[in-house]
């Protein structure tokens, strides 16, 4: 029933690690700084690898650091940075149905990758995706934050500044990238974007809803507002 | 290592594996409905819609026309057809000669 499996373990992984390269380029000036910025809050080297290595979640240890200067308990800390990383619930079930089927164990292990860059690059694949892909996307992401985490903790500083600032398009760029080729083909996709991105204008700059649930609360409503749409009007014209 | 510091890790890290790791395991195999499998679908365009807009927009602080500019480079090459690559290369490099004559 896989129409996938007609390339090899090595290759999709290769494959997946091409893909990621983009995800790699963008989390390096987000991950110097975030050494930094941990060196400063006083955190060691150690505990900075400790980190990135354990929890993969730049948003989250951002928040994490001014919450550690602030002298907050670490529950609160511990509470915050589930708030701050709910929207992985969305993405790791519409990841699931992305995913070629496999072990329990398996399935385990990549979902430890997941973050918003991963999962856009792996899910925005044509046709099914493999465990091997995945893994790929996974690993070079997941080896340029924690190198780049230490290594901003190390020299105690950050790019250039201009490079610093050109840099900050990198993974918005990628998004645009990714997102470029499927809305080319497809009103729909057109619509899901559109709707998602205007809906999250407006909770941003309303200040309706703080980030991380803004982009969650526009997602989940525009995915579930282009299916009605498509559900009550027919295919016609929304494919 | 400070204890604190550890445990304040270990605790980071649960909390941020719990809501990647279960719906991948606990929907492993499970036929959902129709509508439900539709909307999942359509997640990874949506979510990219909200993650670029009004992010890409606000890069620098104070400063929007320096992400339109980072944006319209990014928007241009992608329609006409640049990989991936080229778009995040393509639009650093455009946003460095940006700061450097303007």
């Amino acid at each position: 029933m896989q129409m996938i499996a007609t390339a090899s373990s090595g290759i999709e992984f290769k494959r997946g690690l091409q893909a990621g390269t983009s995800i790699a380029v963008g989390y390096m000036p987000i991950a110097l700084t975030f050494g930094l910025l941990a060196k400063t809050t006083g955190l060691t080297i150690a505990e900075t690898l400790l980190m990135s290595l354990l929890v993969f979640a730049g948003a989250a240890q951002y928040i994490s650091l001014s919450l550690i200067a602030s002298g907050i308990g670490i529950g609160i800390i511990i509470f915050n940075t589930f708030i701050v990383n709910i929207r992985h619930f969305l993405m790791s079930a519409s990841l699931n149905e992305k995913m070629e089927e496999d072990r329990l164990w398996k399935k385990a292990i990549y979902a430890f990758g997941l973050t918003d860059e991963t999962f856009t690059v792996i899910a925005t694949r044509e046709g099914k995706s493999t465990t091997s892909f995945a893994l790929g996307v996974m690993f070079i992401a997941y080896g340029s934050w924690v190198i780049f985490s230490g290594v901003g903790h190390f020299i105690g500083a950050s790019l250039p500044a201009f490079l610093q600032a050109a840099m900050s398009i990198a993974l918005y760029a990628m998004f645009v990238g990714l997102l470029m080729p499927s809305l080319k083909k497809s009103i729909k996709v057109f619509y899901l974007a559109g709707v998602a991105a205007a809906l999250n204008c407006l909770f941003t700059f309303t200040g309706l809803l703080e980030t991380g649930w803004a982009i969650v609360a526009a997602t989940l409503l525009s995915s579930v507002i282009v299916e009605l749409v498509v559900l009550f009007r027919g295919r016609v014209g929304l494919t | 290592m400070s204890m604190t510091m550890v445990l304040l890790i270990v605790g980071m890290a649960i909390v941020t594996y719990i809501p990647r790791v279960l719906p991948l395991t606990l929907l492993e195999g499970k036929e959902l409905p129709p509508f439900l499998q539709s909307v999942l679908r359509n997640i990874p365009f949506a979510v990219l819609g909200a993650l670029i807009f009004p992010g890409i927009l606000l890069i620098q602080e104070g400063n929007l026309l320096f992400g339109v500019v980072g944006a319209l480079a990014a928007i241009i090459l992608a329609l006409i057809g640049a990989n991936v690559m080229i778009v995040v290369l393509g639009s650093i490099a455009v946003l460095s000669l940006y700061i450097f004559f303007i």
